[in-house]
């Protein structure tokens, strides 16, 4: 069993947790991922790395209540735990592998959208520790849904920017706006983009930084079963060609990302989701017309 | 009773079993073991344990059977295979020691893998576990993949003293046993898990969990955790796709995302929480093993089916038995055809799929006739569902992070005629050197393997 040390709710359905998982913290680097399993009977749940100590030998995740595993994954305790939690998987980020030389003359912008802003924060972090400041937009629908503001500001300063849909709180606007405003009106020119959040931001993200002609690295997250290179789940188009998220990626560079098609592949579990949180939701009392579980046949 | 027949073994009813995911074959009663072991002619050069890739002494348990000794018969399995009510089940008998049984050229070979099957069932169940003496030696080596290579592999090295170490990627042992054969075919908790428990009890200890590339290195197996050497069994990796318009529809999986989901992830049962499509007429495209447990499973989930390959039926590379239950089952063959474009509809979910007839031209590289498309015989075909079940290739993970490990242009491992590879101390073996291929084949490989390891050791 791992062991969850620590649990917090971030958001309204955004929770963390730091996971006892020395094999995975001693290896770990940013933009890798991990894979968790609640039990016996829970999916294997792909989720980015936010945060790791190795000395402790513990990572952090930060997920979202979205199916049947992740609404039950909430419902953990501290000192309870999970069956099996995975990893690293993926690529390390390409930034890690740069020159450090190299990487301080460059003028990084992150874009963080919604639980996104969770594993751009290792990244940030990592840069921070190597006394590379870079600018960060974190973006939400509305200021409820905003996580790990304090955290991000601890470590990028002056640097981040906050903006909400509906305004709410911070700049107005979805994040493509915010970078529109950077880039117009406050001067600023960037070498290399890296955004993570919703595929439906990354996308427009990518839309507005071709338009400057900035470089832009992406994270995907598609569906995935094994996440080890072995189902092809996690297809996608990158550049007119199949690559798989789970070994070629997950970071790819995003104005190569066919984006249509994999937002409608997210698609695929859908209805099979719906009705499993149908079940779920009620519980004992449930007894068919979910068209699932047979209880009507 | 004709003694040149086999004695038939018993099935569920086609009608019954296309519904359910209990084991089609019902194996053989004591009797009927009997039965068909006294028609073994006991040769004197038998050449079905030349025929067979781990060397069971055939003729021999054969005999101990027809004494109703079964428990010596299990030991004298066990000499050879640490996985026999698997291989009872999966081998393709019909190209191995069947397939060349001196009782088989008049009449019906002797049903080699029924009574293997048998004979290990029985063991099972009576709790009968054959004993194997070991000397100890103080080394330790690591199995990278607890599949039928990496414990075949682990056992024999066991069973020679060794301290072995599996690390196995998914949550579970077993590799493609558990998440590649369906349950109909490969029972996992009532046939695969006790065999790995067998495997277990000879001190092989399993960490699952360990992707070895990613959560440790290969390297630090050897400089930090002390192990002697490495046998890597990785198995294979990313599935294929035809690269045609269309693919990446919705509805389009490989069969190993189809068959993970249903085997490793039970999808089919509605206590697990992994989703699975449950199409209503699904196209499943290729002819071998796999595809026949994709289109088997699908049909289980209530489609009708069509398989889709693109030579004869001589060529499907299926287990024999495999493509006669799948048609008792109402499977439909769709043979000499090939797949060129997904039809999607406008939400992007498949609506179709359009082939085109195939003739058989010269033959091939691979011996077999190279099929040929037929100009402007394409016409489509309905349904909702496509499984690719095209073969895959090796996982890039290893390979892409060990220094100094050499592969092949397909990305396979290198290795020699007995399983070394181009680093000292490691050795390689199953689909990860050879790419797709069979069970017995994997496990032919770890034991090879385990022999130039001791050998390796004993310098």
């Amino acid at each position: 069993m791992f062991e969850i040390l620590q649990k917090e709710k971030l958001a309204e359905k955004i929770w963390m947790m730091k996971v006892k998982a020395p094999r995975v913290a001693k290896i770990c680097e940013p933009g890798e991922f991990i894979i968790v399993r609640i039990d016996e009977k829970g999916e294997r749940v792909p989720l980015t790395i936010c945060d790791y100590d190795r000395n402790a030998g513990t990572v952090t995740i930060v997920f979202q209540e979205v199916g049947a595993s992740t609404t039950r994954m909430k419902d953990l305790r501290e000192g309870e735990g999970f069956a099996d939690f995975v990893g690293p998987l993926g690529k390390p980020s390409d930034l890690i592998r740069e020159d450090e030389e190299e990487l301080k003359k460059k003028k990084i912008l992150f874009v963080a959208g919604g639980v996104g802003t969770a594993p751009v924060y290792p990244q940030v972090k990592w840069l921070r520790e190597k006394g590379i400041d870079a600018d960060v937009i974190i973006g939400a629908r509305n200021k409820d849904l905003l996580i790990l503001e304090d955290e991000m500001r601890e470590i990028a300063g002056d640097h981040l920017y906050v903006c909400t849909d509906d305004a709410s709180y911070g700049m107005k606007g979805p994040v493509t706006a915010v970078i529109d405003e950077l880039v117009e009106n406050r001067g600023k020119k960037y070498d290399l983009c890296v955004a993570i959040g919703p595929m439906i931001m990354m996308k427009f993200t990518c839309l507005t930084t071709k338009k400057y002609d900035i470089p832009t690295v992406v994270s995907m997250n598609p569906i995935m079963v094994d996440g080890t290179g072995m189902c092809g789940a996690c297809r996608l188009i990158v550049d007119g060609k199949v690559k798989f998220a789970c070994v070629d990626g997950p970071e790819f560079d995003g104005h190569k990302v066919d984006f249509d098609a994999a937002m409608k592949r997210q698609q695929q579990y859908k209805t099979e989701e719906g009705r499993a949180m149908l079940k779920l939701a009620e519980g004992d009392t449930h007894h068919g017309g979910c068209g699932n579980c047979g209880g009507d046949r | 009773m004709d003694v040149m027949k086999k004695v038939p073994v018993r099935e569920q009813d086609p009608k019954v079993r296309a519904a359910n995911f209990d084991e089609v074959c019902l194996g053989y009663s004591e009797e009927e073991a009997v039965a068909e072991a006294d028609r073994c002619l006991n040769c004197k050069n038998p050449k079905c344990v030349e025929g067979c890739p781990v060397r069971i002494n055939i003729p021999e348990f054969i005999h101990a059977v027809t004494e109703r000794d079964f428990n010596k018969a299990a030991d004298i399995i066990a000499l050879s295979s640490m996985l026999p009510a698997v291989c009872g089940r999966v081998c393709p008998q019909e190209t191995q020691c069947e397939g060349v049984c001196i009782r088989g050229i008049k009449g019906e070979a002797i049903s080699i893998g029924k009574i293997e099957r048998f004979v290990a069932d029985r063991a099972r169940e009576c709790g009968y576990v054959p004993e194997i003496k070991v000397e100890k030696k103080n080394k330790k080596i690591a199995v990278i993949g607890a599949g039928p290579s990496g414990l075949t592999c682990a056992g024999d090295l066991a069973k020679l003293g060794y301290q072995v170490k599996i690390f196995e990627a998914l949550h579970e042992a077993g590799g493609v046993l558990m998440y590649g054969i369906p349950e109909f075919r490969l029972p996992n908790d009532k046939v695969v898990k006790p065999e790995i428990e067998n495997v277990k009890k000879l001190g092989v200890e399993i960490e699952t969990d360990v992707i070895v590339g990613k959560t440790v290195s290969l390297d630090s197996l050897l400089k930090e955790e002390g192990f002697d050497a490495v046998y890597i069994g990785s198995g294979a990796g990313l599935p294929m796709f035809m690269n045609i318009p269309g693919e990446t529809a919705n509805g389009v999986f490989s069969a190993n995302e189809f068959l993970t989901r249903n085997n490793l992830m039970k999808a089919f049962r509605d206590d697990y929480d992994t989703p699975i499509r449950r199409g209503k007429k699904v196209c499943v495209v290729g002819g071998g093993n796999v595809a026949m447990d994709a289109a088997r499973t699908a049909l289980r989930l209530g489609a009708h089916v069509d398989i889709v390959y693109r030579r004869s039926e001589t060529e499907l590379p299926a287990r024999r038995e495999e493509v006669s239950h799948a048609k008792e089952e109402g499977i439909v063959f769709n043979l000499l055809q090939n797949p060129v474009e997904i039809l999607q509809d406008e939400n992007g979910w498949v609506r179709g799929m359009k082939v085109i007839k195939m003739e058989l031209g010269e033959p091939d590289a691979s011996g077999r006739r190279r099929p040929v498309e037929i100009p402007g015989s394409e016409y489509e075909i309905e349904c909702d569902t496509v499984i690719m079940a095209l073969g895959t290739s090796p996982n890039p993970l290893l390979a892409g992070t060990t220094e100094g490990l050499e592969t092949g242009r397909r990305g396979t491992i290198n290795t020699d005629e007995n399983g070394r590879t181009s680093r000292e101390g490691v050795f390689c073996g199953g689909d990860a050197a050879t790419g797709a291929a069979t069970v017995i084949l994997a496990m032919e490989a770890g034991r090879t393997a385990a022999r130039s390891i001791d050998e390796y050791l004993s310098k």
